[in-house]
């Protein structure tokens, strides 16, 4: 392939025609960047359950949607049927359905505990445990609450909703789950499957025993449960943990020929994607950094980036202690000293760590910043970190000119997937024209 | 369904069943001129029924007994596969073949605590605030490490950790459908030049009250027969869940002939969907799904059917293989000796298809109903009609 449709590498050019997100900042784009760009924090004091007595006790959390019940399915479902359909109406797809599949990054849901004390309520006579639970479904089938904890159930509910075509695919990439399902979308539209793309994250996973389990594994901050919107403090060096949050986003990505051919407004480009697995631990990342720094920079060249020249970096910027240090000096490895001089934001400093979304999420953020020409802060930068030498646009915003971001997620299990997203097409394309 | 540019060999197989491990393990079991008795767990779990998991010696695939403790058993059968379709393609030890790889699993939940979970149901039976109770005891009763078994792209971890698959990751769940998918995604990058190599399955843990419960929680699971699928319908159908891990070695042909690799069949397409479950609408998509194979009546002659034994679904597949293909075509359906494995079913089915291709005979008769092959098989289609959404379908062919 090749002309004004090709990128650099002779690919189609993909781009986006539609974006929707929600997170704890509250619902629709607009609302969210009014919010980031005024470096407001969504984290609070959690009401959904009892915290007294818990190390932590804050979340991003998301609860002014109406949903069918308070569970990490139901709140799932609802923030991806919201952000997809923000961003179907701005594509220009209606409910007559979309000429493509669907990438769903989905939480892995199951039976919570609610489920399992309304089932034993309906056997209170029985000795307590599984069997009584069984019982119970024996006697009256559930299926409803069979279909909230299928594990693919929320993407069948999507692609049932909006007609996507073929089978939706539910995946997992742990906290890069975001960007794999953007990345995955490229990958079907660059082997020629399909002109279009739907790629959607969601996570809304506060549950008592979800928090706790990450509070467990020492992976959240214990810091400022009095003060939760100074939680989050991604690259400080008093940063102490992630903040757990819910959030969605969805793209739709289509070719440019394909969007230009309907006369969809293009919102901007995805020009590459770099992913690397690290087989070091399940939990931490190799001390070498060379899985991120091969994610790095696989992505830039994917992207066909010269001089690894990027205008921003819209960092994984976890606020744990290892990640923040381990993101910088893959960073430096890439781009050496220069990378003191890029401007580099978290915004997870505002709306906490949206884990399965987080990706998606950031991504929708990544072109926001381009078309505004604002670069959202790094908000609860106090004290800088020594040992982290980055320009962290620190606790206000910034006007400036973006065309090129790299945007990085990293998850448990070794995922690492970093995604380059551009402005306009004539730069994703500037080089090979004449080919 | 991605235009078949580069030929996609199937070059390694690592299956784990209620049977025992290893490919040609398999093929003395189920190769020979009858069907094996099934073996079943019928006591434990009663009212249902599984096909359990083997014995297993653990440290035969994951040598570290720290690996073995950070899993569960879900993980411990996948990554034992995965390890074992490794050493199949010879490639297990190839560093520079391992690091280049790509790794799409099939995945579900790990395993609760069962033990935790009923001590605390017990105590909230009495107490009024069961908010409050679990967060006095999740802190105290949760095991951190668990968290890390249940974590569903944690399958994928560990076989990167364990067998240093690292060229990329990612994680589809969802039931018989992510079985479906993996292939698809894999298969559409091989033949595409999206990747070279590789490692694609899923495994299952049937002998979890966790799991039963969410079937049950549908009526989806059979009660007190474990008959084999076509049999069980006339007693109303249902599921008897099996414990099983596959993990198949795909790989473009050229790059596996040129590190002198021996392909077990060829994959010629994979295709799927999903919609309403009502008969007409059925058969019409599963139709349309078949149409996008290079394959016809004339060219399929043997089938591995996923069928559930959930009756609905079930019927409609058969009417539909009988209508499309004929009802003399053998066709067997894998749940009746292996169980329904979810994620696993489809790349069980696949492997399968793939053993008969390499010996050239297909399988006996999984029950008196199922026709008997009348040709050495030289293209099988292998189904996967999810027991509540998605339908794909496979062909794999000789070489």
């Amino acid at each position: 392939m090749s002309g004004k449709y090709a990128d650099r590498k002779g690919r189609p050019i993909i781009v986006v025609t539609g974006m929707g997100t929600l997170t704890s900042l509250g619902q629709g784009k607009k609302d969210n960047w009014d919010a980031i760009v005024a470096g407001k924090s969504g984290v609070k004091k959690i009401s959904r359950f009892p915290t007294d007595g818990l190390n932590t006790q804050i979340a991003g959390t998301v609860d002014f949607m109406d949903t069918e019940e308070v569970s990490a399915p139901a709140i799932s479902y609802a923030m991806a049927d919201a952000t997809a359909e923000e961003a179907l109406a701005e594509a220009g797809f209606g409910r007559d359905g979309f000429p493509g599949p669907l990438y769903f990054a989905a939480p892995p849901v199951e039976l919570e505990w609610q489920h399992r004390f309304s089932l034993m309520d309906e056997n209170l006579d029985a000795e307590s445990g599984y069997s009584q639970l069984l019982e119970a479904a024996r006697r009256k089938r559930h299926m409803h609450m069979h279909l909230l904890v299928q594990i693919g159930g929320i993407a069948y509910r999507i692609a049932e909703k909006y007609k996507t075509r073929g089978l939706p695919i539910s995946l997992s990439t742990a906290c890069a789950s975001g960007a794999t399902s953007i990345q995955q979308g490229m990958e079907a539209i660059r082997r020629g499957d399909t002109e279009a793309a739907l790629c959607v994250a969601s996570d809304g996973s506060v549950t008592s025993e979800g928090l706790i389990r990450f509070s467990l594994l020492s992976a959240l901050t214990t810091q400022s449960n009095d003060d939760p919107g100074k939680a989050s403090r991604p690259f400080s060096k008093d940063r102490s943990g992630f903040v757990m949050s819910e959030g969605s986003a969805a793209l739709v990505l289509e070719t440019l020929e394909h969007a230009k051919n309907r006369g969809a407004k293009i919102l901007g480009i995805i020009r590459g994607v770099g992913e690397k697995a690290d087989k070091f631990h399940r939990t931490r990342s190799s001390p070498d950094g060379i899985p991120v720094i091969t994610a790095i920079k696989r992505a830039l060249d994917d992207a066909g980036i010269e001089d690894n020249h990027v205008d921003y970096i819209n960092a994984h910027g976890t606020s744990t202690p290892e990640n923040d240090r381990m993101e910088y000096s893959s960073l430096h490895a890439v781009f050496g000293d220069k990378v003191s001089t890029i401007p580099i934001s978290s915004n997870k400093s505002m709306i906490g760590h949206t884990l399965t979304a987080a990706g998606a999420v950031e991504a929708v953020f990544s072109f926001m910043t381009m078309q505004n020409g604002i670069i959202p802060p790094t908000i609860n930068y106090e004290t800088p970190d020594p040992d982290i030498l980055l320009d962290v646009v620190p606790n206000v915003k910034r006007d400036a000119e973006v065309n090129t971001i790299l945007s990085n997620s990293f998850g448990f299990g070794g995922q690492n997937a970093c995604l380059v997203f551009g402005a306009d097409v004539v730069q994703a394309t500037s080089a090979s024209n004449t080919k | 369904m991605t235009k078949q540019n580069r030929e996609v060999w199937i070059t390694g197989i690592g299956l784990v069943s209620c049977f025992g491990e290893g490919a040609t393990h398999h093929w003395e079991i189920l190769g020979g001129d009858s069907a094996p008795a099934p073996i079943q767990e019928k006591e434990l779990f009663a009212p249902y029924i599984v096909h359990p998991l083997p014995e297993m010696d653990w440290s035969r695939q994951i040598p570290r007994r720290g690996d073995q403790r950070q899993m569960e058993n879900w993980q411990r059968l996948g990554t034992y596969a995965a390890g074992l379709a490794l050493d199949d393609a010879g490639i297990k030890e190839n560093e520079e073949l391992v690091s280049s790889m790509d790794l799409v699993v099939a995945a579900g939940g790990g395993e609760r605590d069962i033990d935790s979970d009923r001590q605390i149901m017990a105590e909230a039976k009495h107490h009024d605030d069961r908010d409050r109770l679990l967060i006095d005891r999740l802190p105290n009763d949760l095991r951190p490490t668990l968290f890390l078994a249940q974590l569903s792209n944690l399958l994928a971890g560990n076989i990167s950790i364990v067998h240093k698959v690292t060229g990329s990751s990612r994680t589809y769940m969802g039931e018989e459908n992510a079985g479906v998918t993996v292939i698809e995604n894999a298969v559409a990058r091989i033949a595409a030049g999206q990747s070279t190599h590789a490692l694609v399955g899923g495994a299952y843990n049937a002998e979890r009250l966790d799991l039963l419960l969410i079937q049950e929680l549908g009526h989806y699971l059979s009660r007190n027969c474990g008959d084999p699928v076509i049999k069980r319908l006339e007693n109303g159908g249902g599921m008897v869940p099996g414990t099983s891990g596959a993990f198949l070695v795909l790989e473009n042909a050229e790059f596996a002939k040129a590190r002198g690799a021996k392909p077990y069949a060829k994959v010629t397409g994979v295709a799927s969907d999903l919609g309403a479950r009502d008969a007409q609408s059925t058969q019409t998509r599963v139709k349309a799904i078949f149409e996008k194979l290079p394959a016809s009546r004339n060219t399929v002659d043997s089938i591995i059917s996923g069928a559930s034994g959930v009756k609905d679904i079930t019927e409609q597949e058969f009417s539909f293989l009988d209508k499309q293909l004929g009802s003399n075509m053998p066709v067997r359906a894998t749940n009746s000796i292996f169980g329904n494995s979810m994620e696993g079913t489809f790349p069980v089915g696949m492997a399968l298809a793939a053993l008969a291709l390499k010996n050239g005979k297909f399988y006996p008769p999984f029950e008196d109903a199922e026709k008997p092959a009348r040709h050495d098989p030289k293209t099988i289609l292998v189904t996967s009609f999810g027991h509540r959404h998605g339908e794909g379908l496979a062909l794999v062919e000789k070489i």
